[in-house]
């Protein structure tokens, strides 16, 4: 079982809820995904077109919202942000992000520590989206942190675990569980990220559109539960030499 | 009288509420957060809070995200 903040998770499945083609396509993919935890974020009402109200076919009975500050771009937005999410009902969970450069969509780590400190000090239970740096994310978890949340590859590049060597790291230090976050973009990435021991993953854009999103949550779903499984059996581990897996032995009768 | 709603000047009656606006414009008061002149107002406080000449107001939501 996931734990996060001294709540229990069956699933290690975090699924972001943007990009989706509807509203019923993303509940049907949140429903297929078996997830229990959901990000999403808030914007300004289009009050020429406000289009469907996610609030309205979401379940918060099923699912633990963890509203995003995505689009701050230093700690204050970010605060301004939080703050808003939980006078709207989002609750004290926070998926913790600040990008300032919109080129690269990399969290700024500076930024990101400091309006973690501040909105652990109201009561937020922060989940900070960080570069994967384990120092920061020592910093980060010294400083209240529910847990870290360090990046694959870039948001929305399906580029998989490029970060895998500090994410190892990330994980060998951590006191709070590490979800890796961003870029994971085929079931075959998540379960690289579970097999080296992440407690969890979030994945979006990989889901929301792929051709049948549906059918991609089950997949990334067996996924996530392959690599856990295979995480817990301990791995075999690899060598550069051969190493036959038949008996060298008993091959007499061939001479 | 008027506002700034959602960065767009718009006429309203002397003494509409948060409450009675989001209501007017066809959305959900449970679901929407306002911020008025840069203060959140709590979803409790909408009926009774009154906009004036020159407030500004923000109207935001939850949306899809990652």
């Amino acid at each position: 079982m996931l734990t996060i903040a001294g709540r229990t998770f069956k699933s290690r499945l975090l699924v972001g809820t943007g990009k989706f083609s509807s509203a019923r396509v993303m509940k049907e993919a949140l429903e297929a995904s078996g997830s229990e935890m959901v990000t999403v974020a808030l914007r300004r009402v289009d009050l020429d077109d406000p289009g469907d109200d996610i609030m309205s076919v979401l379940d918060r009975e099923r699912y633990l919202f963890l509203p995003n500050t995505s689009g701050a771009r230093d700690s204050a937005e970010a605060v301004r942000l939080a703050r808003m999410a939980r006078a709207s009902g989002g609750g004290d969970w926070l998926k913790l992000e600040v990008t300032p450069d919109p080129r690269t969509l990399l969290p700024d780590p500076v930024e990101t520590l400091r309006a973690t400190e501040i909105l652990v000090g109201e009561g937020f239970k922060v989940l900070p989206y960080i570069n994967a740096d384990p120092i920061l994310a020592l910093k980060l978890q010294d400083a209240g942190a529910a847990a870290v949340m360090p990046l694959g590859s870039p948001i929305g590049t399906n580029q998989g675990l490029l970060t895998r060597f500090q994410v190892e790291i990330i994980i060998e230090q951590a006191r709070v569980p590490v979800i890796v976050d961003a870029g994971l973009g085929a079931p075959s990435h998540v379960a690289e990220a579970m097999e080296i021991g992440a407690d969890a993953v979030l994945v979006n854009t990989a889901l929301a559109v792929a051709a049948d999103p549906v059918m991609m949550a089950k997949a990334f779903a067996m996924a996530v539960v392959a690599g856990r499984t295979a995480f817990e059996a301990g791995l075999a581990g690899s060598r550069s030499r051969p190493e036959a897996s038949s008996p060298e032995m008993g091959l007499d009768f061939l001479n | 009288m008027k506002i700034v709603c959602n960065g767009k000047e718009k006429e309203v009656r002397d003494g509409l509420t948060i409450e009675e606006l989001i209501v007017d414009l066809e959305l959900n008061p449970d679901t929407v957060v306002a911020e008025c002149n840069g203060a959140i107002v709590l979803r409790p406080d909408y009926p009774d809070r009154q906009l004036s000449e020159g407030s500004v107001l923000e109207l935001i939501r939850f949306v899809g995200g990652g």
